[in-house]
């Protein structure tokens, strides 16, 4: 007999990634079958509402617990054991208390600006609250005088337009929003890699985009001087470049910086004149790399990069799923003729290929909509399972067909974590996947991704390759990510995948081995 | 163009995903974490609509620059007829305006005691009945220039403090205070609260307004920036402002009528709160020196009538932003408890609107536990008013916090924003007519209040673009 177990905690406020820890600690207890550990929104709300459990009234700034397990025991030894994990989190929210226990943590950032950081004054803001909240926060980083990194999501456009303006008018850079990445003066920002010191300055519309670029070049033993996203939306014409155009200035200005590389899908047209003028007036080389059909992929930008700086290109790494280590690519990067397929492809795919709102629309068929199994029964689907949109968008390109979903997409990410943090909705992605089909997913390591995402995806792919699906991982790392790229490469590989450093590449492959070349 | 950004150690503040700043954590960058959460429910497009006003952060600027920059001096002593031309039968009040109808019973109670007073009454029920016949005008102090602490029911015979501005030139007035217990401005209107009314008209005022003839104007500013650091936090305390206004006044009291200056001095005295109101003055004429700044979201009143919540904000006019007034939350003088509480009622929070009261609550340890907590609990409370304020008071500084000026200037994005209401420190009325004081305590205005101001500055404002 299950028991149901529902509190509220009124205005006790915990961040959704810190939260899902918890549901997840709580939900592996013995016994207990579902827990809902979420601040009360009207999406959380709804989710413990369709799992049969029956509500107090609660906002948005209160806690909604919701536990079910065998039975009343079982639930109490749960209430206890998320009551300590609470503590926790509570512990790290209230700070070092002052002598005489009354101090303060800021409750904005404009507060925390005029309190300093670490005994100086803070030189960056990192905003990562919900999208509707990001505004205000990275308003006051600009009004105290400091650049900002947006990481939320979900920040209305003309929101970024006012807060680059502004930033405009007093010299600072705005990083996003939906900036994932960022790496400045060897701090990695957001979902960031370990990366080594060295002359390559990037400014990226494109998170996962820059970690492919950067990692690839580590891997060739050269390394960045920073590393500054600007936005997906950044070259639009709403916001005309805005950050683009600053950071390119900042690049060019900074000693360090020897070689610029600009990653972006195409800019609207208005835009790519603006941002080709600018390219031209700087005194620092740029390697431009704008991403999309006919255009080259980011392995071969690396590697032009690499060919600009004069530093031989490596064979890119890559681990052979077990049992066919004689099907490794030995010539390095994709080859021409698969890259004439690519464009074919993209116009059979009906506008998939062509822009971010493809993704959305692929996501829902990924989901198990109407439609997949037509295809699938006929030769086998490509299924694309990814969590970065550049890496997504390129694999599609490079492999030519197939139905790929971006779980980073906000259409994903409402009011849940990335799924570089939480692998679940990919997990289930993956378990719908026919027999007889191929899955293509990424694995993004660095700082902020899962501490070992191997362990969460492992048990996925290999029963997935048991059921007769074969998977594909492109793995985004570098020899220093706390995650360590060799182990879990190892542990992806021995879960029966084929692993590559390169996306291009193991897209490339996932197409060989569903047309029966591999 | 340079970035310093990219030249120096990094030093990031942190709001949101805890696992980002764990990641700075894990490479020893330093970094300050925001303790983030959720805005008032249902005010986050107003808050972006409003912070997007490109007036919003020099408005802001100039006006708490102003508020804090007034130079507030006790200048006289007048009638409110004529000093407020307020006429026979005219009365205002404290807080937001309100009819005879919805007046709480302290209200009620002083607006029959003031009736009285004015001998426009036979006796109770008659100027009951009069007022509930709508013979009375009724207006917000706040309206004409003044305060007026609890009820604040000034009617044109009584004695008003008048200080002027020597930065901005305005005017403020706030009523003579009676003392505490059994008063006026707690409701009560029994013979010896109107005897006592007769002695302030006849004696106390006379005597007054001739002593500040010989004085000369008096600088509060200097007065309530010393009282400060003796432990006054110029609301629930003047123990010490009192005393100094007693010591500046007391040789002009003995020049202006040796014959009654034994007894002034000893009503003076005799009431620890003696220099509240004269402080209430002060607070209003650098409030008001702030108002009408196109795109500020400073407000410059907060105000009760004991039955609502209001207030008004510099970019808005005179505009007043009500809420449900809560039920205090204190300690009682003897017999009487929580269930004799009026809410909350009063003009006094222009105090904490200009950075005293609540919000200096760090500097009045000896009142801790008559606001409900301890030591570290008032320096908690002033630190939490510094996130919902503009500035911090260059003059008003607290000893116990290092000198640190006090938090002023209440910023309504600000409290929309972290959901911390401004504290409130207050004296509790009887809820029936007649009744006078029965405690003192903290109190938090409704939320609702700040909500429906920050909606009208985003419907005013320049960064309405949807």
């Amino acid at each position: 007999m299950s028991a149901d177990l529902v509190r509220v905690r009124v205005g006790v406020y915990h961040d959704s990634v810190s939260l899902m820890r918890v549901s997840q600690a709580v939900a592996g207890l013995p016994g207990v079958e579902v827990a809902v550990v979420a601040m009360a929104t009207e999406l959380n709300r709804g989710v413990a509402a369709e799992l049969g459990f029956d509500l107090p009234e609660a906002g948005p700034g209160d806690l909604l617990i919701a536990l079910r397990s065998g039975g009343p025991a079982e639930l109490e030894a749960a209430e206890t054991e998320l009551d300590r994990l609470l503590a926790g989190l509570a512990t790290r929210t209230t700070g070092e208390a002052a002598p005489g226990g009354a101090e303060h943590p800021p409750r904005t950032v404009r507060a925390a600006a005029l309190g300093g950081v670490g005994g100086g004054p803070a030189t960056l803001a990192l905003v990562s609250v919900p999208g509707p909240y990001a505004f205000a926060e990275a308003m006051d980083a600009i009004e105290a005088g400091l650049p900002v990194m947006v990481f939320s999501d979900n920040v209305p456009v003309e929101q970024e337009v006012l807060l680059k303006r502004r930033a405009g008018e007093l010299g600072l850079l705005v990083m996003g929003p939906d900036c994932g990445t960022a790496v400045i003066g060897g701090a990695g920002l957001g979902f960031s890699n370990v990366l080594r010191p060295g002359p390559v300055g990037v400014v990226a519309a494109s998170g996962t985009g820059a970690q492919q670029v950067t990692c690839l070049l580590d891997t060739a033993g050269v390394g960045v001087s920073h590393v500054l996203g600007v936005g997906g939306r950044d070259l639009s014409a709403d916001v005309g470049g805005l950050s683009t155009l600053r950071a390119l200035e900042a690049l060019d200005a900074d000693p360090a910086t020897e070689l610029i590389v600009l990653i972006s899908k195409p800019p609207a047209p208005e835009v790519e004149e603006t941002v080709r003028q600018a390219v031209g007036a700087l005194a620092t080389p740029v390697v431009t790399a704008l991403l999309g059909p006919g255009r080259d992929d980011l392995t071969t930008v690396t590697e032009r990069v690499l060919r600009t700086l004069g530093v031989p290109v490596p064979v890119w790494p890559s681990w052979p799923a077990p049992g066919t280590e004689n099907g490794l690519p030995d010539t390095p990067g994709p080859g021409a003729g698969r890259r004439g397929d690519t464009e074919t492809g993209a116009g059979e795919n009906a506008g998939t290929g062509a822009g971010e709102s493809g993704d959305a629309g692929a996501g829902a068929g990924g989901q198990g909509g109407p439609g997949v199994s037509r295809e699938a029964s006929r030769a086998g689907t490509l299924r694309g399972v990814y969590s970065g949109g550049t890496l997504c968008a390129e694999a599609r390109l490079v492999a030519g067909a197939g139905e790929f979903t971006d779980f980073g997409d906000d259409a994903y990410t409402r009011g849940r974590p990335h799924p570089m943090i939480d692998p679940s909705l990919r997990l289930e992605a993956m378990a719908r996947v026919p027999s007889g089909d191929v899955a293509l997913l990424d694995v993004v390591l660095g700082h902020a991704a899962d501490p070992d995402p191997s362990a969460g995806l492992a048990p996925g792919i290999a029963s997935a390759v048991a059921r007769g699906v074969r998977v594909v991982v492109a793995l985004v790392g570098s020899r220093d990510d706390p995650q360590g790229l060799e182990a879990q490469a190892e542990a992806l590989r021995a879960a029966g995948a084929a692993v590559f450093a390169s996306n291009a590449q193991a897209a490339e492959h996932a197409a060989e081995v569903l047309a029966g070349v591999r | 163009m340079t970035l310093p950004l990219l030249s120096g150690e990094p030093r990031v503040i942190t709001v949101g995903a805890e696992v980002l700043g764990e990641a700075l954590d894990a490479q020893a960058v330093p970094r300050t974490k925001v303790d983030w959460r959720p805005p008032l429910p249902g005010t986050e497009d107003d808050v972006a609509r409003v912070l997007a006003d490109p007036r919003r952060a020099r408005a802001n600027a100039t006006a708490v620059g102003r508020l804090v920059s007034a130079r507030p001096l006790l200048v006289g002593v007048r009638r409110a007829g004529e000093a407020l031309d307020l006429p026979v039968g005219s009365f205002l009040h404290a807080g937001p305006p309100i009819d005879w109808e919805r007046a709480s019973g302290p209200m009620r109670g002083a607006l029959i005691g003031a009736t009285l007073l004015e001998g426009l009454a036979s006796d109770a029920e008659d100027a009951e009945r009069g007022l509930a016949g709508g013979r009375a005008r009724l207006e917000p102090c706040h309206g004409r220039g003044a305060v007026g602490p609890m009820a604040g029911v000034v009617s044109p015979s009584m004695w008003m403090f008048e200080v002027r501005d020597a930065e901005h030139g305005g005017t403020a007035y706030c009523s003579l205070n009676e003392g505490l217990g059994k008063v006026l401005r707690y409701g009560a209107y029994g013979p010896e609260v109107l005897e006592r009314l007769r002695w302030m008209d006849e004696v106390l005022g006379p005597v007054l307004r001739e002593t500040l003839r010989l004085t000369g104007p008096l600088d509060l500013r200097a007065l309530i920036a010393q009282a400060l650091q003796m432990g006054d936090e110029l609301h629930n305390r003047n123990r010490a402002a009192t005393s100094l206004l007693a010591r500046e006044l007391a040789p002009g009291i003995v020049e202006a009528s040796p014959a009654r200056a034994a007894e002034v001095l000893r009503f003076v005295n005799g009431n620890d709160h003696f220099f509240l109101n004269a402080g209430m003055a002060a607070c209003k004429v650098s409030a008001d020196a702030a108002r009408n700044v196109p795109g500020s979201t400073m407000v410059v009143a907060m105000a009760r009538n004991g039955t609502d919540f209001g207030l008004q904000v510099s970019g808005l006019g005179d505009r007043w932003f009500t809420g449900p007034a809560g039920v205090p939350d204190g300690l009682y003088l003897g017999a009487y408890g929580p269930a004799d509480a009026n809410p909350d009622i009063g003009d006094s929070t222009i105090t904490e609107t200009a950075g005293l009261g609540g919000f200096a609550m760090a500097a009045a340890p000896a009142i801790v536990r008559f606001v409900g907590g301890d030591v570290s609990a008032a320096t908690a409370a002033t630190r939490a008013m510094y996130e919902i304020t503009l500035a911090e008071h260059p003059v008003y500084q607290i000893p116990g916090l290092g000198f640190r000026g006090t938090p002023v200037g209440v910023d309504v994005t600000l409290v929309a924003r972290t959901g911390l209401l401004p504290t409130v420190n207050t004296g509790i009325a009887g809820r029936v007519a007649g009744t006078g004081q029965v405690g003192a305590g903290l109190v938090s205005p409704p939320a609702s209040a700040f909500a429906a101001a920050l909606s009208a500055l985003a419907e005013a404002g320049e960064g309405a673009r949807r």
